[in-house]
């Protein structure tokens, strides 16, 4: 039975009636129209749900709806900002970290709660946080390398 | 050379790529062609000799003439321009991340002399876009941009030699510069739209265009980002699992205990009692169609379904139950000389089996469709590699001609050959039938790895003599079930004996990237590693005293100078090499491991992939291409390997299914050869397969253990002994 929730999701206000457990997936994608977070494995596995819950990277599909209730969440629609991409999107499109596109929400959601932290990590400290996420078409050296550019530490742009 | 370009790739259709074979009517695309074309100009592709060919034998029948002026009956693809001077490119292609709509785009770009943002690509529509047999095998490159090219430079001449009658000067004083045209000293311009304006022209590619020669490619051979990329990077692009229509439902499908179950019973009347679910049940189907997922999943759990499947084969016993079933011989290509003889002059001889196990594709996104019928007709939206065969699928299924059924594919989330079949779409049809609303089903990470396919399991055998100066004498060589695929060697070896044996697949299995490519080089790679072992050679001089072939020559010895194979090997790491062809195109791949001392996980620290596949198109997405194949080929020859008993997949999830991570990758380096000299080959799939053999090869270096199986290290390498 619905449960009205209250949520933040990208700085708007707004009240969902659905089950409180289920999962933040499902309430972005089908009642929010928010697609850009995707359903990979609905088990945490692969990282394509990412969002940011309080600025920290959350899979949102095994996160009950309600756990996030009035807490900041962030998804990849909330990272342009007035028509221009965030720094972490013009990178992925720079160092060309994608070919199906499908992780890329995931991937720029993980990188960017990497970042918060951690504003100019090592290239071990980027692969060891982004070791949860999933990327089957393999541009895993492109999204290190975007996450560098965006970062400022990249030596050189991939070809 | 052979005029054909189709004879001269020999290109061969692996038997399970066929297997929903079209069923199609030639008049049909010239109808489709007249309603959407109302004016401007239009240069239209014919379909390719292998299409037509492979239609021609379904059919027993011939297209029409391809004179110019006349609208073939069987169009390839066409380009459009509009009176307003929209410049539109129709291609059933698919794009699933091989940034194929960029690539297309570049190429028609660079003849139509416009900017790539005045370029539209519609794809993947049946109802607007002409047949094609789907995005498999690499040959979007080689053949659709060849013939795309000529369209639009055959587009190009057409429009100045319109301008130039506007003038009233020769065509020659006319230019296209920046989609526009100029007379001689720039003082007069016309827009596209100024000059298609009032036309209704119509012309098939006269037979001789000029095209741009690769060495003059300005737009094409450049490094151009891919063309939509904005829209992924920010979320906004719509795969088929992100569509919403009015009223949509979300549907789940009841699914068997196991393969080939049969249902004994079922009881839905409590799952019908919850408003707003609609239960469909057609004999061994049950589905259920409802406002939200969370809503059909509790429809789903009160449904009572009784199953009963059959004792089936599991992997334990695979090896031996696919010789056991094979039917017979094939002989893959021309037998040469006489492997008889070619043992009777070897000083040494070897026999070896190799084997593969069944991996699956784990596309990002799973299999989705939205399907809506309005009256009569049915519309699904669907990720799938072969929307005619789709559309040919569902109106097999519903019993309704192909014209009542349109298939769109939005750019999908990957497919790796994976995605060749409907059974998404026809589920979702299905359920939108019985609700009267459109229906989105998406399946879950289970049920595509329960329901959907795999790349095939195989068994290898090879048997081979060598002299003890290198020389390859007798080759023979049976694959049980993997494929024929690069079955064939680039090897001069005078005496051949290979064969491909059917069999019986305990698992659906179909197409994979590469296809058997991958099995046949792990098996022939490593079986090279062996004989240069067995002879005392070092392996890639071994490998060279067997190849006469330049271009095997070229990547080989470029593969094994980049990585050093002449420097001192470093402490504690393994090195090996392998190389090979298909598809057009060749690879080198070396690869250097080590192992933990404590788990025996065999890490791959550092790849050289050496690839040509002739003149380079796009240099970015080529090297991201094959970057990428490398990443994937890691858990192929690592650790990817489908466990199964009894009709079910017993590791079919991410939390039991290793795949390739950010931290099983190695630095790799690649190195492309631009042969401009060459025609372009498609490049989504010949790299792939040279990792597993010299990673094989790699760790017999550094262990002295010799694995002859796909995967290689499962469980790291100790635990093998």
């Amino acid at each position: 039975m619905g449960k009205v929730t209250d949520l933040n999701v990208n700085g708007k206000k707004l009240r969902v009636e659905v089950d409180s457990e289920t999962p933040l997936l499902y309430v972005l994608r089908d009642h929010l129209n928010l697609t850009g977070t995707k359903y990979g494995c609905g088990e945490s596995k692969c990282g394509a749900c990412s969002v940011l819950v309080e600025g920290v990277v959350m899979r949102s599909c095994v996160t009950p709806v309600a756990r996030v209730s009035g807490k900041q969440i962030t998804t990849i629609e909330g990272m342009e900002k007035d028509g221009k991409l965030h720094p972490l999107q013009e990178a992925f499109l720079k160092a060309d970290a994608l070919q199906c596109g499908y992780c890329t929400s995931g991937m720029i959601m993980a990188a960017a709660s990497l970042l918060k932290k951690n504003p100019k990590p090592s290239r071990d400290e980027i692969v060891k946080h982004m070791d949860a996420n999933v990327c089957r078409c393999g541009t895993y050296l492109r999204i290190v390398n975007a996450i560098e550019i965006a970062a400022g530490t990249a030596k050189e742009v991939a070809e | 050379m052979s005029d054909d370009p189709d004879l001269e790739l020999e290109f061969e259709v692996e038997r399970y790529e066929l297997f929903a074979g079209p069923t199609y009517n030639f008049n049909f695309n010239r109808r489709q062609f007249l309603k959407a074309f109302s004016g401007g100009i239009a240069l239209i592709v014919p379909m390719s000799n292998l299409v037509a060919r492979t239609l021609q034998q379904e059919q027993g029948e011939s297209g029409g003439g391809r004179g110019n002026q006349r609208i073939p009956n069987d169009i390839g693809a066409w380009i459009h321009i509009d009176e307003s001077g929209t410049v539109s490119v129709f291609t059933g292609k698919v794009e699933l991340g091989q940034n194929i709509r960029t690539s297309l785009t570049q190429a028609v770009a660079e003849e139509l002399h416009v900017p790539l943002a005045t370029v539209r690509m519609v794809m993947a529509d049946t109802d607007l876009t002409p047949f094609d047999l789907g995005t498999f095998g690499s040959l979007t490159t080689p053949r659709m941009a060849p013939q795309l090219r000529k369209a639009a430079a055959a587009a190009r001449e057409t429009l100045v030699a319109l301008a130039a009658e506007q003038w009233k000067v020769e065509p020659s004083a006319v230019r296209i510069e920046n989609a526009r045209f100029v007379n001689g000293d720039a003082s007069k311009s016309l827009t596209l739209a100024q000059v298609a304006k009032g036309q209704k022209l119509v012309k098939t590619i006269p037979p001789d265009v000029a095209i741009t020669p690769v060495s003059n490619w300005t737009v094409a051979g450049t490094s151009v980002p891919k063309v939509n990329g904005r829209d992924f990077v920010s979320g906004k692009h719509q795969y088929t699992s992100d569509l919403k229509r009015d009223g949509m439902l979300y549907g789940r499908i009841v699914r068997p205990s196991a393969l080939d179950a049969k249902l004994v019973s079922s009881d839905t009347k409590s799952a019908e009692a919850i408003p707003g679910v609609v239960v469909v049940r057609d004999g061994d189907f049950i589905g259920i169609a409802a406002k939200d997922l969370q809503t059909a999943m509790r429809a789903e759990k009160v449904i009572a379904v009784h199953w009963q499947a059959p004792g089936q084969p599991g992997n334990d016993v695979l090896f031996d139950y696919l010789k056991k079933n094979a039917a017979g011989e094939r002989v893959s290509g021309r037998p040469v000389g006489s492997v008889v003889d070619g043992m009777k002059t070897a000083d040494q001889q070897l026999s070896q089996k190799y084997t593969i196990a069944y991996i699956a594709h784990a596309p990002l996104e799973p299999r989705a469709a939205v399907a809506e019928w309005k009256d009569d007709k049915l519309t699904v939206w669907t990720g799938t590699q072969r929307p005619f065969g789709v559309r040919s699928e569902l109106a097999e299924a519903f019993h309704i001609p192909e014209e009542k059924v349109r298939v769109i594919v939005p750019d999908t989330g990957s497919g790796y050959g994976g995605k060749h079949t409907g059974e998404c779409a026809v589920e979702a049809a299905r359920l939108a039938r019985a609700s009267s609303k459109p229906v989105k089903l998406v399946w879950t990470r289970e049920e595509e790895f329960q329901w959907a396919y795999f790349r095939p399991a195989g068994v290898i055998e090879v048997t081979t003599g060598v002299k003890n100066d290198g020389a390859v004498t007798a080759w023979e060589f049976h694959n049980y079930n993997s494929g024929a695929s690069a079955i064939q060697v680039k090897y001069d070896f005078p005496n051949q004996n290979i064969q491909f044996h059917n069999t019986k697949s305990p698992l659906r299995q179909g197409s994979y990237r590469g296809l058997a490519a991958t099995a046949n080089h792990f098996a022939r790679e490593v079986h090279m590693d062996e004989l240069a072992q067995l002879v005392k050679m070092d392996p890639v001089a071994f490998r060279l005293k067997n190849i006469k072939d330049e271009r095997l020559k070229a990547v080989l010895e470029a593969a094994a100078s980049k990585f050093g194979w002449e420097r001192k090997k470093t402490e504690g790491r393994g090195r090996g090499i392998a190389c090979g062809f298909e598809k057009g195109s060749y690879i080198a791949t070396a690869a250097e491991i080590s192992t933990d001392a404590k788990t025996g996980r065999v890490k791959i620290e550092r790849v050289v992939a050496v690839f040509e596949c002739g003149a380079i198109v796009n240099k970015m997405h080529l090297h991201n291409q094959v970057e990428g194949a490398v990443v994937q080929a890691i858990g192929g020859a690592l650790f990817e390997n489908i466990q199964f008993k009894d009709g079910q997949i017993l590791n079919g999830k991410f939390s039991r299914y290793r795949l390739p991570r950010f931290s099983d990758v190695p630095s790799i380096e690649i190195v492309l050869l631009d042969r401009k000299d060459l025609p372009s080959a498609g490049a989504g799939e010949t790299p792939i397969v040279g990792l597993a053999p010299a990673v094989g090869n790699a760790i017999l270096d550094l262990t002295g253990i010799r694995i002859r199986s796909l995967p290689l290290a499962p469980e790291g390498i100790v635990n093998r002994g």
